[in-house]
């Protein structure tokens, strides 16, 4: 083996080297574009979770109690939505169709590549909660959120949790078939069991300790504090605990056992 | 060293998979410029060779060094000056492939001219289509396309043409002749024994992850492996018959002899008569039926020099 040569560094003239940052900008405004030409992501990030608000919201009219219960579980689930089942998705479609095999072999850096899609994916998730909060305040007289910092706070480290635990599911997905299989396997019962134990006092103890455990029901205990209850972090700070951990979790996994290609 | 040297070297190379021994022992040395071909069946190793030289998969053991570098590493460095057509390697379905190449181009800090590669791989037309909807071919243009925008000096062609109608095929045997003129240097894969006689300056004939032959194409069929002494030509002729017989020997004018008299003390013509070099294909399928049939032994043996070989009459 050779030590690395110095290469072409010293050749007179040459531009600079483009840098990992302005790469990063470049991925997402590319996934930027690719995001609203497929109607069916755009669908799924935004009309679905949209149509859930508006018909739960006009079955509960007029009940504010519900309804302050209501836009908060939405939030948590969409953050869920625009993370864990989009990137899940998306990387078993690029890593199957060999998209991820072949940016791994250019000098696109690996920070840019991820960058550009977690950007993506935080850009989504906060069109999708600003979307809800606008609702909120128009049609389900929730008004404005009480603790703006305890909001963006709880949707970052939510963003970072469940993004990282999709790259990391993404990874028990054996091919694109299955995504759908798998990745509903996990969104659905973690929604049902988050927001039944949210919505209910009565639930069952070992079900609340179930979904206490889990990332989504502290989410949307933090979202509601920060845009109902007006409670600031300080209340919730147990719950922050809670999505870190997994958060903490779902990194390691996202990272040790990445995959660039499918399996043959 | 850096700039001088071979572009690729490889000593002792091996690769193992569980049990299973992928590549078993290879020693290439690709130099600047040149065309150098990895023929072989599927499943020869072809493929796990040049991965681990693209820097994909990590090998068991043995030398290797790409462009002064070793590919393991992964390097930046390395991965700018490099090109990589994948056997298959797919791309976003929602861009365009201007879009896709203006993109690859700007991960180089001296791309090529966007028009210019899509001009090179034949799509300007197709230029602002979808991806998802160009065809089978149109998307292996595209692969080349996003190989070459980086204007790397080190090409790795995987299979490029499987799968490629005849025309097609010419089509992109133009571009590597393209980029050899250019003084690129290029690693191709194939089991297409005229594309590697077609493009390569030396190819090396691989099964169950050895090398069974390395050379020039025209000149595999010399005894490289040290069995015959000179050039070896293959005569083709109807016998007394009419069975069309093929035989070889490193002395064609004696046989011609031979055959002649015969034919004439007969009264007869012979028919079908042609003398030739033996094709990279006859080598081929030597090297490869030997060492199926001797397992592992490291020295393949093909026909005895002079020995008829039968074929089915046409008669």
């Amino acid at each position: 083996m050779r030590p690395p040569a110095p290469a072409r560094a010293s050749r007179a003239g040459r531009p600079a080297v483009p840098d990992a940052l302005a790469l990063t900008w470049r991925q997402y405004r590319l996934e930027r574009r690719m995001f609203w030409r497929n109607p069916s992501a755009a669908f799924f990030n935004f009309v679905l979770p949209l149509l859930f608000l508006a018909g739960a919201g006009a079955a509960l009219s007029g009940n504010q109690h519900q309804l302050n219960r209501l836009v908060p579980m939405i939030a948590g689930m969409s953050v869920m939505s625009t993370t864990f089942t989009a990137l899940a998705y998306n990387i078993v479609f690029l890593r199957e169709r060999g998209v991820l095999k072949r940016i791994r072999g250019t000098p696109l850096p690996t920070i840019s590549y991820f960058g550009g899609v977690a950007a993506n994916a935080v850009t989504n998730t906060a069109l999708q909660i600003a979307i809800v909060v606008l609702a909120g305040r128009a049609f389900f007289g929730i008004g404005w959120p009480r603790h703006w910092e305890a909001l963006i706070v709880f949707v970052l480290v939510g963003v970072v949790c469940f993004a990282a635990l999709g790259v990391a599911f993404a990874h028990l997905i054996p091919n694109f078939e299955s995504t759908a299989a798998y990745v509903n396997a996990v969104f659905l019962p973690v929604v049902a069991i988050s927001f039944y134990v949210f919505d209910s006092s009565s639930a069952p103890g070992f079900v609340r300790t179930i979904a206490e455990a889990l990332p989504l029901k502290p989410l949307i205990d933090g979202l509601s504090g920060a845009m109902v209850a007006g409670a600031g972090l300080g209340s919730h700070l147990d719950a922050l605990a809670v999505i870190a951990l997994w958060g903490v979790f779902g990194l390691y996994f996202a990272v040790r056992g990445f995959s660039w290609e499918g399996r043959r | 060293m850096t700039e001088t040297g071979p572009a690729i070297e490889v000593h002792d190379l091996h690769k193992r998979y569980g049990d299973y021994e992928a590549v078993r022992g290879i020693d290439i040395a690709v130099q600047r410029g040149e065309v150098f071909g990895l023929l072989g069946p599927n499943g020869a190793g072809k493929t796990t060779t040049v991965e681990i030289l693209e820097g994909y998969r990590a090998r068991t053991s043995g030398e290797v060094s790409v462009l002064g570098y070793d590919p393991a590493a992964r390097s930046i460095d390395l991965r700018r000056r490099i090109g990589i057509v994948l056997q298959s390697g797919g791309i976003y379905s929602h861009i365009t492939p201007r879009e896709a190449l203006r993109h690859w181009a700007s991960f180089y800090p001296h791309p090529r001219d966007v028009e210019e590669v899509l001009a090179l791989a034949g799509l300007q037309e197709k230029a602002d289509v979808r991806s998802r909807k160009l065809s089978g071919g149109q998307l292996r243009r595209l692969d080349f396309a996003l190989a070459l925008v980086g204007d790397p000096e080190l090409i790795f062609l995987d299979e490029p043409t499987t799968g490629f109608d005849p025309e097609a095929r010419r089509a992109a045997w133009e571009t590597v002749r393209s980029l050899r003129a250019l003084g690129k240097t290029i690693l191709l894969t194939t089991h297409y024994l005229e594309e590697a006689q077609a493009l390569a300056d030396r190819v090396a004939i691989v099964k169950d992850g050895r090398i069974l032959a390395i050379g020039p194409p025209r000149e595999l069929g010399v005894g490289e492996t040290g069995r015959m002494g000179g050039l070896r030509y293959k005569v083709a002729y109807r016998d007394a018959h009419g069975e069309l017989i093929e035989r070889e020997t490193s002395d064609p004018t004696t046989l011609l002899h031979e055959l002649t008299g015969e034919a004439l003390a007969r009264g007869q013509r012979l028919e079908d008569l042609s003398v030739g070099r033996p094709t990279l294909e006859d080598v081929y399928l030597e090297l490869t039926a030997a060492s199926s049939a001797e397992g592992d032994a490291d020295a393949p043996a093909g026909p005895r020099e002079g020995e008829p070989r039968r074929e089915a009459s046409r008669a």
